[in-house]
């Protein structure tokens, strides 16, 4: 269950924040979770609750909004833009995306032009898209 | 907000040394020094990591024979132990697939894998960096905050003009140097020591350049018994930049 390693890494950045802006209490922390990377949402969700248990005060009534991001490639070569659904990979190729998505350059290809060289332009992983709280 | 960097310090909390080699350019011997410094520390008894962060040309896998293992997951992934080195690498996931990643990517990616790996207790971490002081080796020195750096050079002015600016760049920063080793040495010369003098860089030691070497890529027990292995054997024992903290 590698997701409670990434759901650490939003907590610990989610403090850092709410610390760097003075908030006593962090009300609402909004994730998006980026198609490419294929999080499983339950061992997430579960992870960000018994994380947000083990620290105190700050994160006490905290919330966890999650939001969807499609994953979109565009290609450098020929400027198609693409959706993951388009992608077909197996599932090995499928878990290593999961662990490192930038492999997805290993096993997708531009399904115009066949480029590996292309841009994902949005849905790549998890990210923290707004930090609401008390000051 | 990326909240992959606010977990790294988290990540290496366990680890006593983190030595990152690096050098100017390609080619001069970081990917093989890296691992065979890591062989040579787990036989003098340490517990020891290797990272490679070299997401373009991975090859410390190859140099050591690592082949058909997949890390466990476990609250994050765990870098399995071979030849008693916990090792860490995209070769992973990429397998033998072409994966041209763009410097954002490369970036995206070391990233990752600091985020995710979870190292446990070691003695040392070695790090084969990306090379020179490009995007990646800049992110690699920022990200990892307790990084000493083993420069490695050749004894050529092609490999010391750059050197020296990694040096000169890493001094700026303010970044510890273990120290400089002269790899592929196939004279006597003083140059590396006339380059670097105004550097005050430890320099500590050479390693010949060997024609077998090429024969031992691959099998990790050959290379405990190579002369790299020798020489670098000799240097951290002799050496007390490589003394944890406790002896
Ligand atoms: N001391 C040495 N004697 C002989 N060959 C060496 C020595 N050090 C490195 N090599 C060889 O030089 C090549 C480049 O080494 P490598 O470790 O891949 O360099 P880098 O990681 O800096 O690009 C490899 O083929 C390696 O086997
Ligand atoms: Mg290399
Ligand atoms: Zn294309």
């Amino acid at each position: 269950m590698h997701e409670w390693a990434l759901a650490e890494a939003v907590i610990e950045a989610a403090v850092e924040d709410a610390r760097k802006e003075g908030m006593t209490r962090i009300r609402e922390i909004t994730v998006r979770i980026g198609e490419l990377q294929q999080i499983e949402l339950d061992p997430f969700t579960f992870a960000l609750d018994e994380i947000i248990k083990l620290h105190g005060e700050l994160l006490q009534h905290a919330q966890v909004k999650l939001e969807d991001e499609p994953a979109i490639f565009k290609c450098r070569v020929c400027s198609t833009e693409w959706h993951y659904q388009k992608a077909s990979l197996n599932e090995a190729e499928g878990e290593a995306i999961h662990f490192a998505p930038e492999v997805a350059h290993a096993y997708m290809r531009c399904p115009r032009c066949k480029s590996p060289d292309f841009e994902v332009l949005q849905g790549r992983g998890v990210t923290i898209q707004r930090i609401t709280g008390l000051k | 907000m990326d909240p992959r960097v606010s977990v790294v310090d988290k990540r290496l909390a366990g680890i006593e040394r983190i030595i990152a080699v690096t050098g100017g350019k390609g080619g001069i011997g970081k990917s093989l020094t890296s691992s065979v410094l890591a062989l040579t520390l787990a036989q003098l008894g340490y517990k020891v990591g290797l990272l490679d962060l070299d997401m373009s040309a991975p090859s410390a896998h190859v140099i050591l024979g690592i082949d058909g293992i997949f890390p466990e997951e476990e609250y994050g992934i765990i870098p399995p132990e071979v030849h008693g080195i916990s090792f860490m690498s995209i070769c992973y996931f990429t397998g033998d697939e072409p994966a041209p990643l763009r410097g954002e990517d490369i970036t995206n990616a070391m990233l990752e894998l600091l985020a995710i790996t979870r190292w446990g207790a070691l003695d040392f971490l070695i790090v084969d960096m990306p090379p020179g002081i490009g995007d990646a080796a800049m992110d690699v020195i920022r990200w990892l905050k307790r990084a000493e750096f083993l420069i490695l050079t050749t004894g050529s002015k092609v490999a010391l003009v750059t050197v020296k600016k990694v040096i000169q760049m890493l001094q700026e920063l303010q970044k510890p140097i273990v120290g400089v080793i002269e790899n592929m040495k196939m004279r006597e010369s003083g140059l590396v020591r006339d380059e670097l003098s105004a550097y005050n860089v430890p320099l500590l030691g050479a390693i010949e350049f060997d024609m077998d070497l090429e024969d031992k890529i691959g099998d990790a027990a050959a290379l405990a018994e190579s002369t790299m292995a020798a020489r670098l054997t000799e240097i951290v024992i002799q050496d007390p930049r490589f003394k944890l903290s406790q002896n």
